[in-house]
């Protein structure tokens, strides 16, 4: 059967790895390509590079770290953050990315992915959605620019179009939740992905074993995602990856057996 | 033959192929990501990587010739190793946007998954993550692997060979599929190795050692 994946996420700022508590307070928190080689040690199931370099020269710099870290880590690599164009995704896969993630491209020009998904393929295109409640309580909204521009666009139905337009997968990142390791947006991810015929990935919230667990718990309750994805769990070694996948063995969700070389 | 065999990447421009090509330097083998069908002949082994459509895959062989080069190292059972697109190829045709002949070296056809299991259940596609693939059969290879290994994929079409024993690694994903097919001098398989960690270095392992024996 498919398994289900735990994925470390590393925010990358000019070429090394920071992650904030909700978007501000950057902490650094190492080379990125040392830090994939020891998820790769750990056996994580993929890695994401979350570019949030906001100049122009920036992109150079990211594209060296992916080259590099696909040159020494043989396992799957996702990378996003700033990607505006069918070029810019296949400079990032010619660097060695295997799957490219878009977001505030996707809002303003649809398009873009159709057009990436008959060019490229849909397995490599991964659509994020950062999203966040509606003060009114209905439902979630689409936010772009790292989470600090509401859209209006109802983050469910945004889901299914983009499915609908060819994205291999959504990344979905409650922007109420990320940082606060209090649990993943459960409600939201459950809707989105019963909505959706591709797989999802929960980002956002979570703080423990637990929390990945009911995220990616497919019972009543659960988020009924296929990945989870987690930062600052793993980035200040409060856990490890094959810790993590032992908890969740013993939770009955099915992820690959860490084996006795990942620690 | 020398203790580090020279590998020919074949590049069809199919993105990115220094991961293929690190992976099998990992596993003790010389590569040379070339797109000189030439190149191709000379070398003791063939690795065929890829991702991206099938259409294109194929149309890009035969421009720059390397279908017929492929093709003859096939025919002259010399050790080939397809990785994802380096499968599909192999078959009849592919109705990825359209369908389109391939190689025609193994019968069968590269079809789309369904939207559904059998038991009517929702299948999501593309099919992304790691599963376990059995291995079964007879060849070089399968000696020096386990019964069964967890792999990564990440793809929406897959072979539906029409030949039984032309499969030698078969995984569940909406019912059973072909994730390693084989034949004499040929083994091809759906998942990426090049990022599948142990399991990966294992059949990449193997693959050197067959190349050396060959």
């Amino acid at each position: 059967m498919l398994l289900k994946r735990i994925i470390p996420c590393l925010d990358v700022d000019k070429g090394r790895v920071v992650k904030g508590v909700k978007y501000v307070d950057h902490v650094d928190a190492g080379d990125p390509v040392e830090v994939a080689q020891m998820y790769d040690a750990q056996e994580a199931d993929e890695i994401t590079f979350l570019d949030i370099t906001a100049s122009h020269e920036g992109r150079g710099i990211l594209l060296d770290v992916v080259t590099r870290t696909a040159e020494t880590v043989f396992m799957p690599l996702t990378v996003g953050g700033g990607v505006r164009s069918l070029a810019d995704i296949r400079d990032l896969l010619n660097a060695g990315a295997d799957k490219v993630s878009i977001m505030t491209a996707a809002v303003e020009n649809p398009d873009l992915v159709g057009e990436a998904a008959v060019k490229i393929g849909s397995a490599n295109l991964v659509v994020a959605i950062d999203a966040r409640a509606r003060s009114d309580g209905d439902g979630w909204e689409v936010c772009t620019h790292g989470g600090r521009r509401p859209t209006g666009i109802d983050a469910v139905e945004w889901a299914a179009k983009m499915a609908q337009l060819g994205a291999g997968e959504i990344l979905l990142t409650s922007m109420d939740c990320d940082g606060t390791k209090g649990g993943y947006a459960l409600e939201m991810l459950r809707a989105v992905s019963d909505a959706v015929s591709i797989p999802v990935i929960a980002s956002g919230g979570g703080g423990s074993a637990d929390d990945l667990a009911q995220a990616l718990d497919d019972g009543p309750a659960g988020g009924h995602s296929q990945a989870a994805l987690a930062a600052s769990i793993f980035h200040f070694h409060e856990t490890t990856v094959p810790d993590v996948k032992r908890r969740l063995l013993e939770l009955g969700i099915p992820v690959r057996k860490p084996s006795p070389a990942a620690g | 033959m020398s203790a580090s065999p020279r590998i020919a990447v074949v590049d069809f421009g199919a993105g990115n192929l220094r991961s293929v090509a690190k992976a099998l330097e990992r596993s003790g083998m010389n590569p040379d990501v070339t797109a000189d069908p030439a190149a191709v002949n000379r070398a003791d082994g063939v690795v065929l990587p890829g991702v991206g459509a099938f259409a294109d895959a194929v149309a890009s062989l035969a421009k720059s010739g390397l279908d017929d080069a492929v093709r003859d190292r096939l025919a002259a059972r010399r050790p080939y190793l397809g990785l994802c697109l380096g499968l599909q190829v192999l078959f009849d045709e592919g109705d990825e946007h359209g369908v389109t002949p391939g190689l025609g070296v193994l019968p069968g056809r590269v079809e789309r998954f369904p939207d559904q299991t059998p038991d009517g259940e929702q299948l999501r596609v593309p099919h992304i993550g790691w599963n376990t693939v059995k291995f079964s059969g007879d060849h070089p290879m399968l000696s020096r692997l386990p019964d069964e290994d967890c792999f990564y994929f990440v793809h929406s079409y897959r072979a539906i060979p029409n030949r039984a024993s032309d499969v030698v690694g078969r995984v569940d994903y909406g019912g059973e599929f072909a994730a390693a097919v084989a034949r004499e001098g040929m083994f091809a398989v759906q998942f990426h190795p090049e990022k599948s960690q142990s399991a990966g270095r294992r059949l990449l392992d193997a693959y050197a050692f067959w190349v050396s024996g060959s």
